[in-house]
C-alpha cells in the first residue's frame, strides 16, 4: 500500500511540475546574457538624455497628425495627450508653442524636423524671431556640410524638385535607414504604454546605426532617433512621389471575356506588335503550334505557357505580361474565359485597375457568349463587383464579318444596355473594333479599307493609354493579399500578390494574417525587377523569412504589425443577389471569394431585405432572397479569414459568393463580428 | 445491425438488444441512445484488488456492466461511440454508482433500455437492421490544390482525407514549379485513395472536379499504377467514374450526387435521394414561395392545416438533450404521418443534412399554398440561430 502511495505521490508531483512549466513561458527559463538584458531594461542612470528623448518622440508623433489619415486619427489623439503631459506645458504656453510652430512651418515647410522647431521655440521661451534665427543659423551650417554626403540615387532622381529637397535630411535617410524601421515601429508601441522606453530600442543604440548615418553625426543623439521615426511614418506620399514621380504610371489591366473570344491571342499579338516577344520565340511557337495542328493559337502561346493549356488551347490560369505605352507601364492579366476557371479569373480581376472585355464578333459566337450562361455577362458583372469601373470593349474577330459596321453597332448597342445595368458609366466604356489574329487596329490605326470607311476612333493601344490610373492609397496602413507562393531562386520563399494599401520597404517586418506570424521582408521585386520599395497598387513578389512556407496559404494577408488587419469568422455584408436558380435561404452553403481566397461559408442569418435603389429596409428577417434582391446578411466562414470593412479598405471589403460554379451574389462587408 | 430481441411493453417502455456489425451501425446507435437510457454491454474494466497484506494489484477484467447514460460521445472519423454513466447493477468488480465509460464494440451485443420507445426510435432500429441498404461509394472531389477523399455510406458521408496543398501558379519562366507542384498534389491524392478506399467494399469511385483536373489526375494515377505495378488500381479501373463538380470543397458533393451518371449507380443510397428532396424544396421556394416553409413554427402551423406533402427533418433534432423537445418533434412526425405526408429523416452526416441543419433542421413542401404563413413573422426562429 505504502509503495503505491509513493507511486501516486510521484505522479502528482510530476504533474505539478508540468503545470508549472505550462504556465510559464519557455523563454523565461532560458537564460539571457546581462548585456542582452540591459538593452531591454530601462536604466535611469545610463542615459542622461532619456527625458528629452521621450519628449522628441512625442513631438514627432504630433507632427504626423497633419499627414495622418482619418483611420489613424484615434491613436494619434491618444498620443497627443501624452505629448502634452510629456512637455508639461500649461494651456496658454501650449497655445503659444503651437502658433510659433505654425509660423516656423510657414517659413521652413517640412524641411526642418519638428523637434528642432520645438526645441528652439522652448529654448527662446516662445520668442518666434529668436527661434527662427537660431534655426536658420543651424541650417546654413548643415548646408555647408551637406556636399560631404555621398550622393544617393534617390537624390538624383528628384532633380526636378527644388534644391531644398535635396538638402532635406529625412530624405537622405530614406534609403539608408530602412532596415531599422521595424525596430522603430516597435519602439512606438512600447512608447504608447511606457513612454520612457520609447527611443531606446536596442537597434537605435547600436553602433551600426551610427555608421549608416555619418552625415548626422553632428546631430544630437535623440534627434536622430526622432527623425528616423518620423521618416518612416511621414513619408509614404513623398516617398511615392520620389520613387514614382518621374516614372511612367503603372496600370493593371485584366482581360476578360467568353471562352474562345480570343483574349490570349489578342494580347499575344499586341505584345508581338510592340516587340515584347522576340522573333525567335515567336518562330518557335509558330513551328510548334503547327506541329500539333493549332496554328491559330500561336499568339496565344505567348501567354499560355503550361503544356496543358497549349494542348487544350484554352487559358486555365491568369497569364501575366507587360508592355509600355506613351504614358504608362501596362501590366496585362490574361484571365481564363472558361466557366470552370472563374475562380482564377476572380483572382486576376481582383488585382486589376481596369478591364478589357473581349467579345467575339463572329455570327453566333457573340450571341452564345452573351446569352444566359455565357461568360461575357458573368465576367462583366464580376469585374464591376470587384471594383473595376473603367472598361474597354474590343469587338474582336471583326474580320470574319468583313468589317461590317452594322455588326459592330449591333454588338455595341446590345452591350451598352447591359453594361449600363451592370453599373458601368457610359463615359467609362470604350468600344474598339479589331482583329487579334490579323493584328488590325491594335497598335497602329487601321489599314483595312473596309474598316476605314466607318471607323476613325483610336486603336486599342491608344485606348489603353487613355485609361485613368486610380489613386493609390499609399498612406494607409500596409496590406497585401497573397495569391501565389513559390520557391524563389535564393533562400527563403516568395509570396506574390498585390499591395492593396500602404508602402512596403525591404527589411520591413510584416504580420502574416490570419495566422498572425511575424515575417521579415528579405527582398522584393516588382514585375521581376528587384526594388527596395513598393507601393499600393503594385504587384510584387516578396521573399519572406521568419515563417514556414507550409504555414502560408493563398489568400493570406500581409499586414502592418501595428495596425493589423481584422481576423474573423463571422461578418455582416450587404449582398446584391444575381440571377439565381434557387433562392438563398438561411444556412445556404456558399464559396466565398475574397481577393485570392476561396473558402466555404454559410449564410447564417438573413437580416433584412433592402430596397434596391433607396436602401431602405423592406422586410426584416426575410425567409429567402430571390433574384436581383439586395439584402443584409450575416456570413460565417469555416476558417478565420482576414477581412476589412468596405469603408475602411475597399479592396478587402468586397466578397463574391459562388455556388455550384455560378456566381450568385456580390457583397460589401459592412461589419465585422469579433470572435 | 442485428436485432437479437425486442421486448417492448404497451406503454412503450422496454428493451432491445442489438449487435452492431459495421462502423455505420455505431452511427445508428448514436442516434438511438439518449441521455437517461440504460445500456448493458460487455466491457473491459481495470479492477484493483487489495490483498490482506496491503499490497494491491490491478488487472483488467472483462465484465458486463449496466449503466445509466449521462454523456454520449461519438467520434465520426473512427466511428466510435462512448457512453459515460453510473453503474446501476452491482457486480463483483464494480460497485453500485461507480462511473464507467462504455465503448460500444463491433460484433458484441448491447442491450438498450428506454422508458419510452417512440416511433422515430423504432424506425431507426428497423432501418439499422435492414441489410439491403448498404452500398458504399467513394468520392474524391478536387480542384487544383485541394481534394477531399470521402466515403458515402447510406447514412453517412465521411471525409477520410483532406489534401490541401499550395501549388505555385504559372509565371513567366517558372512553369516547371507549377507542374511539379501539380504532380506532387496528384501523388498525395492517389496515396489518399489507396490508403482510405477499400475497393472490395465500394461500388464505385467518383472523381469529381472542375475543368480538367479529374482527367489529368486519372491519367496520372493510371500511369503511376502501370509504372509501379499497383494491381489494386489497374484491376479496379472500371470502378472509377469521372464527373464534373464546381469545386474541391466538400459541399460540392451535392452537385456530384445529382449528376445523372452518378444517380444511376447509387440510386439506392439515402444520400442521393436526400439531395434530390432538398433541391425540390429549394425550387419550390423559388417558384411558389407559399408552398415551401422552414422553421419549426411555420412547419407546425402547416401541419395543423394538414398541408404538408413532404416533411424533411434532420436527425440532429432527435438527438437533442431536452426530452420534451424530442417529444415535440416525434409528435410532429407522427401527426404528419397520420395526415398522409411523406416524412424523411435526413442524416446530419450527409452534405444535404448539414445544409438542412443550418436551415433550422426542419422544412416542408406543402400540398397547397399557404400565403398567410408567409406574412406571420418567424420571430421564434431565433431558437435555432445558435446551433
Amino acid at each position: 500500500m505504502a509503495r503505491h502511495r509513493n507511486v501516486r505521490n510521484r505522479n502528482y508531483s510530476d504533474e505539478y511540475d508540468y503545470d508549472d512549466v505550462y504556465g510559464h513561458s519557455v523563454e523565461e527559463d532560458s537564460c539571457m546574457s546581462p548585456s542582452d538584458a540591459e538593452q531591454w531594461m530601462y536604466d535611469r542612470s545610463r542615459d542622461q538624455n532619456a527625458m528629452s528623448n521621450f519628449l522628441d518622440g512625442r513631438n514627432d508623433i504630433q507632427e504626423e497628425t497633419e499627414e495622418q489619415t482619418a483611420a489613424a486619427h484615434r491613436s494619434f489623439e491618444r498620443r497627443e495627450s501624452m505629448d502634452l503631459r510629456g512637455l508639461n506645458l500649461k494651456e496658454d504656453d501650449e497655445a503659444k508653442l503651437m502658433s510659433c510652430l505654425d509660423e516656423l512651418r510657414n517659413v521652413f515647410g517640412d524641411t526642418i524636423s519638428e523637434n528642432i522647431l520645438v526645441h528652439s521655440v522652448l529654448k527662446h521661451s516662445f520668442n518666434y524671431d529668436k527661434a527662427l534665427d537660431e534655426i536658420l543659423n543651424n541650417k546654413t551650417q548643415k548646408d555647408v556640410k551637406e556636399p560631404a554626403v555621398p550622393l544617393n540615387p534617390v537624390i538624383i532622381e528628384s532633380v526636378k524638385a527644388p534644391v531644398i529637397v535635396t538638402v532635406d535630411t529625412p530624405k537622405v535617410i530614406t534609403t539608408k535607414v530602412e532596415p531599422n524601421k521595424a525596430a522603430v515601429i516597435k519602439g512606438f508601441r512600447i512608447g504608447d504604454e511606457s513612454p520612457r522606453s520609447c527611443p531606446q530600442t536596442p537597434r537605435d543604440q547600436s553602433p551600426a546605426n551610427r555608421d549608416r548615418t555619418p552625415s548626422r553625426a553632428d546631430q544630437v543623439d535623440d534627434n536622430k532617433v526622432y527623425i528616423k521615426v518620423k521618416e518612416n511614418k511621414l513619408d509614404p506620399n513623398a516617398q511615392f512621389n520620389i520613387e514614382r514621380g518621374s516614372d511612367k504610371t503603372h496600370l493593371y489591366i485584366v482581360v476578360i471575356g467568353h471562352v474562345d473570344a480570343g483574349k490570349s491571342t489578342l494580347m499575344g499579338r499586341l505584345l508581338c506588335e510592340l516587340g515584347e516577344v522576340s522573333q525567335r520565340t515567336l518562330h518557335k511557337y509558330e513551328q510548334e503550334s503547327k506541329k500539333i495542328g493549332k496554328q491559330s493559337f500561336m499568339y496565344a502561346w505567348v501567354l499560355d505557357e503550361t503544356g496543358e493549356e497549349r494542348v487544350r488551347g484554352i487559358t486555365m490560369d491568369v497569364g501575366k505580361a507587360q508592355f509600355e505605352t506613351k504614358t504608362k507601364k501596362v501590366i496585362i492579366l490574361d484571365a481564363p474565359g472558361h466557366a470552370d476557371f472563374i475562380p482564377n479569373m476572380i483572382t486576376g480581376a481582383g488585382q486589376a485597375d481596369v478591364a478589357l472585355l473581349v467579345v467575339d464578333a463572329t455570327r453566333g459566337e457573340f450571341e452564345s457568349g452573351f446569352e444566359l450562361g455565357g461568360q461575357t455577362r458573368e465576367h462583366a458583372l464580376l469585374v464591376r463587383s470587384l471594383g473595376v469601373n473603367q472598361l474597354a470593349v474590343t469587338v474582336n474577330k471583326l474580320d470574319t464579318t468583313n468589317w461590317s459596321q452594322e455588326r459592330f453597332n449591333d454588338i455595341t448597342n446590345k452591350l451598352k444596355v447591359f453594361l449600363k445595368q451592370a453599373g458601368f458609366k457610359d463615359s467609362d466604356v470604350t468600344f474598339v473594333p479589331c482583329s487579334g489574329l490579323t493584328g488590325e487596329n491594335l497598335v497602329k490605326p487601321p489599314a483595312e479599307a473596309e474598316l476605314l470607311k466607318w471607323y476613325s476612333g483610336p486603336c486599342l493601344l491608344d485606348v489603353i493609354d487613355k485609361f485613368n490610373v486610380p489613386q493609390r492609397p499609399v498612406s494607409r496602413p500596409f496590406r497585401m493579399s497573397i495569391n501565389d507562393i513559390f520557391k524563389g531562386t535564393g533562400s527563403g520563399f516568395c509570396v506574390a500578390g498585390r499591395i492593396e494599401n500602404g508602402v512596403l520597404n525591404k527589411g520591413d517586418k510584416v504580420l502574416v494574417c490570419p495566422s498572425k506570424e511575424m515575417a521579415e521582408v528579405r527582398s522584393l521585386s516588382i514585375n521581376d525587377l528587384v526594388s527596395n520599395v513598393a507601393f499600393a497598387g503594385d504587384q510584387v513578389s516578396v521573399t519572406l523569412s521568419g515563417v514556414e512556407m507550409q504555414n502560408v496559404a493563398v489568400g493570406f494577408i500581409l499586414s502592418d504589425p501595428v495596425q493589423q488587419v481584422p481576423v474573423t469568422t463571422r461578418f455582416e455584408a450587404r449582398l446584391v443577389v444575381f440571377n439565381v436558380k434557387v433562392p438563398i435561404t438561411k444556412g445556404f452553403p456558399v464559396l466565398i471569394h475574397h481577393q485570392s481566397l476561396v473558402e466555404t461559408a454559410n449564410i447564417v442569418k438573413l437580416k433584412a431585405l433592402l430596397n434596391k435603389s433607396t436602401g431602405e429596409v423592406l422586410k426584416k428577417k426575410p425567409r429567402c432572397l430571390g433574384n436581383n434582391s439586395v439584402a443584409v446578411v450575416e456570413i460565417e466562414v469555416s476558417r478565420p479569414i482576414c477581412i476589412e470593412r468596405y469603408k475602411d479598405v475597399k479592396e478587402l471589403g468586397r466578397i463574391m459568393l459562388r455556388v455550384a460554379g455560378v456566381t450568385i451574389a456580390a457583397g460589401l462587408v459592412t461589419d465585422i463580428c469579433n470572435i | 445491425m442485428k436485432l437479437v430481441f425486442k421486448n417492448i411493453d404497451k406503454d412503450g417502455s422496454g428493451c432491445i438488444a442489438l449487435v452492431p456489425e459495421e462502423p455505420e451501425d455505431m452511427w445508428h446507435a448514436y442516434n438511438l441512445i439518449a441521455e437517461g437510457d440504460v445500456v448493458t454491454a460487455s466491457t473491459v474494466r481495470k479492477v484493483q484488488t487489495e490483498s490482506s497484506t496491503g499490497s494491491s494489484t490491478s488487472n483488467r477484467v472483462r465484465t458486463t456492466l449496466t449503466i445509466r447514460v449521462e454523456t454520449i460521445d461519438f467520434d465520426t472519423q473512427a466511428c466510435v461511440l462512448r457512453l459515460k454513466g453510473r453503474n446501476i447493477v452491482e457486480n463483483q468488480y464494480v460497485k453500485l454508482g461507480a462511473y464507467h465509460t462504455l465503448d460500444l464494440e463491433l460484433n458484441r451485443k448491447f442491450t438498450l433500455q428506454k422508458i419510452l420507445w417512440d416511433s422515430v426510435a423504432l424506425e431507426r432500429v428497423e432501418m439499422a437492421c435492414d441489410p439491403a441498404a448498404s452500398a458504399d461509394v467513394a468520392a474524391v472531389v478536387m480542384q487544383e490544390g485541394l481534394a477531399h477523399v470521402c466515403l458515402i455510406t447510406p447514412s453517412m458521408t465521411l471525409v477520410r482525407s483532406k489534401i490541401d496543398m499550395n501549388i505555385p501558379r504559372k509565371r513567366k519562366g517558372f512553369v516547371q514549379q507549377h507542374e511539379k507542384g501539380l504532380n506532387k498534389f496528384y501523388e498525395a491524392v492517389m496515396q489518399g485513395i489507396l490508403r482510405h478506399i477499400d475497393f472490395s467494399i465500394v461500388k464505385c469511385v467518383i472523381l469529381a472536379s472542375p475543368g480538367f483536373v479529374k482527367d489529368q489526375f486519372f491519367d496520372y494515377m493510371m500511369q503511376q499504377a502501370i509504372k509501379n505495378d499497383i494491381k489494386l488500381l489497374i484491376e479496379n479501373k472500371s470502378k472509377f467514374l469521372l464527373v464534373k463538380a464546381s469545386s474541391g470543397f466538400k459541399h460540392s458533393l451535392k452537385e456530384v450526387l445529382q449528376e445523372p451518371a452518378v444517380m444511376a449507380k447509387i440510386s439506392d443510397t439515402k444520400a442521393a435521394s436526400e439531395v434530390k428532396l432538398l433541391e425540390s424544396f429549394y425550387t419550390m421556394l423559388q417558384l411558389e414561395p407559399a408552398k415551401a416553409f422552414y422553421g419549426k413554427r411555420h412547419v407546425e402551423m402547416a401541419n395543423e392545416a394538414m398541408a404538408i406533402e413532404t416533411l424533411m427533418i434532420s436527425d440532429k433534432l432527435f438527438r437533442c438533450q431536452d426530452i420534451l423537445k424530442r417529444k415535440e418533434y416525434v409528435g410532429l412526425v407522427d401527426s404528419a404521418r397520420e395526415n398522409g405526408s411523406d416524412v424523411r429523416i435526413f442524416s446530419s452526416m450527409h452534405v444535404s443534412g448539414e445544409q438542412l441543419d443550418q436551415l433550422t433542421g426542419i422544412a416542408a413542401v406543402l400540398r397547397f399554398p399557404m400565403p398567410e404563413l408567409e406574412d406571420s413573422d418567424g420571430d421564434e426562429e431565433n431558437d435555432f440561430d445558435s446551433d
